[in-house]
């Protein structure tokens, strides 16, 4: 696989203005890599997206980035609730969040769809009870 | 051609080395050097925050001197609405007119009526639903700097029209050309409230047509200015800018006078840099159509080369601009079209920040800073001399040596 830059970081569960403290860590990397700004924006909105949603549904968890010269891929991993119905949970639109979360403007239902949109590669393990796992890869 | 514009420099004499300039600096371009601030021009952006936190007046601002004025036969003079809030009592705006042909001007062009074009012009482009949205204004040139220097993926959203203070220039010019003054007379100079202003403005000239023959200093003439002004009894209607182009001196004034609904108008570095990140994650994605952004507190009237306090400028423009009726001035009115406006060309993102131009080689090198980052504290106490611990471990990746760090000596 080559050599890559692993950067990991703790997604504070607590609060919603630190999520995309490690997109933002992250961004600054590609940026100094000379990655395309398209590139960047993709990654940044995905990994932003995976953040909250470790902060909306999950209290939290880590996320490890791996960068290498021609891509990036994500490991968003908690231990929270889980997800039932995947498929269900894709779909644009639909989400559990709470009526408290959707009144912050978030919980549209429109994480994972947009995760799925801006990145090549998107896997999603699941246990009820357990946690999540979503992996991501972008290529630039 | 890589000419570099100061526009801040250091004298040496008043600088004690301490840290502040550095950790305002909102693109980490000052490090502290054998007990001296040195600004890392690739780095800049001209914002003036150095010159404003530094406390023993160390920085100091560049811009052209008053005296280059006398050096053409046709002299200009566009003030920026921001200079209208400088002073006590101004009831009516022509007193400042008069006060600059007095000081020896054949004809002043407010650059508050450029505004007013450059709103008619947005509007215009705002039907276009092909412009990425939002929109982020590039009135304030350290802004577009900062994004072209750190917000590559923001750069598809900048609007591309011309700041005011250049289409003053370029519309004065053409109105004194077809008046019949020779093009080597004109001498055109903009009385800028920062050095942003006066580094765009100048650095414009270096590839396209010459427009700007010199940017002054507000704070600069204002004395001479006043003076002027206080002799002057009834002045004379000339006026032509009206309330909506003199609210492009304080935040909030431009995104107003396009008449929008779902903006935002945002000032000072550190809410630039948190709401820039925002918008860079997505977030505003839909959620707003336009975006202004003024790197001082407050819009022009925060500019370093001003001489009242921002905010109370800003109520004295208020005051100023109720008593202003002149409807704002359209494109039509003036001939002119959305050509005149747009950019001639895209301006190219900075690559300043790149470690280097192989991406592999860049990738080294990050691996390294990676490896310094899990030596280092992470208090960016800012004793080595870099404003954090990251941007130590960068440039010592980049310009070699060994980590220096207090903290590191401790521990030994």
């Amino acid at each position: 696989m080559g050599e890559c830059i692993r950067l990991e970081y703790d997604v504070d569960g607590t609060n919603f203005s630190s999520a995309g403290n490690a997109s933002e860590s992250v961004k600054r990397t590609l940026k100094q890599m000379g990655v395309d700004a398209a590139s960047v924006r993709r990654v940044a909105i995905a990994m932003y997206e995976g953040e909250i949603n470790m902060v909306i549904h999950a209290h939290g968890g880590k996320a490890v980035a791996e960068i290498y010269p021609d891509r990036i891929e994500i490991c968003l991993q908690d231990s929270g609730p889980g997800i039932a119905d995947i498929d269900l949970a894709m779909k644009a639109g639909y989400s559990t969040a709470t009526e408290n979360i959707r009144s912050l403007g978030f919980g549209a239902g429109m994480g994972l769809p947009n995760m799925k949109k801006y990145s090549d590669e998107m896997r999603i393990e699941s246990t009820v009870g357990v946690g999540t796992t979503v992996f991501l890869r972008i290529n630039f | 051609m890589a000419v570099t514009l100061k526009t801040v420099v250091l004298d040496s004499e008043k600088c004690i080395g301490c840290i502040t300039c550095m950790r305002r600096c909102p693109t980490e371009a000052i490090r502290i050097e054998n007990g001296k601030a040195k600004i890392l021009y690739d780095k800049c952006i001209n914002c003036g925050e150095c010159v404003r936190s530094c406390k023993g007046g160390a920085k100091r601002p560049v811009y052209d001197s008053f005296d280059l004025v006398a050096s053409y036969k046709y002299k200009i003079a566009l003030p920026s609405p921001s200079l209208f809030g400088q002073f006590n009592n101004l009831d009516d705006p022509n007193y400042v007119i008069e006060g600059l042909l007095a000081l020896g001007f054949d004809e002043v062009f407010e650059v508050g009526l450029a505004a007013e074009l450059v709103t008619d012009c947005t509007k215009k482009l705002m039907e276009n639903k092909d412009l990425a949205r939002p929109v982020i204004s590039t009135a304030c040139p350290a802004v577009a700097e900062l994004i072209l220097l750190k917000f590559h993926e923001l750069a598809d959203h900048m609007l591309p029209v011309y700041a005011p203070a250049k289409i003053a220039a370029k519309l004065a010019k053409k109105q004194a050309l077809e008046k019949g003054v020779p093009a080597d007379d004109i001498g055109i100079f903009f009385i800028s409230p920062c050095p942003a202003k006066v580094y765009s403005l100048h650095k414009e000239e270096v590839s396209e047509t010459k427009y700007i023959s010199g940017v002054l200093s507000q704070s600069d003439i204002y004395f001479r200015l006043v003076d002027k002004m206080n002799k002057i009894k009834n002045p004379r209607k000339l006026g032509k800018c009206g309330y909506s182009g003199i609210g492009w001196g304080s935040s909030g004034g431009e995104s107003n006078s396009l008449g929008l609904g779902n903006y935002i108008h945002c000032s000072g570095t550190r809410n630039i840099l948190e709401l820039l990140k925002e918008m860079s994650d997505g977030k505003l994605d839909g959620g707003a159509d336009f975006v202004e952004m003024n790197m001082c507190p407050g819009g022009c009237v925060g500019g370093v080369l001003n001489v009242e306090n921002p905010f109370i400028a800003r109520n004295k423009m208020r005051q100023l601009a109720d008593k202003m009726k002149i409807p704002p001035a359209t494109m039509a009115e003036y001939g002119l079209d959305e050509s005149f406006f747009i950019w001639d060309k895209v301006p190219e993102p900075s690559t300043s920040f790149q470690l280097d131009k192989n991406r592999f080689v860049a990738m080294q090198k990050l691996m390294k800073v990676e490896e310094y980052l899990k030596k280092l504290p992470g208090i960016d106490c800012g004793a080595c001399g870099a404003p954090t611990c990251r941007c130590h471990a960068e440039d010592v990746v980049m310009n070699g040596g060994t980590l220096d760090c207090v903290k590191l000596e401790e521990r030994k």
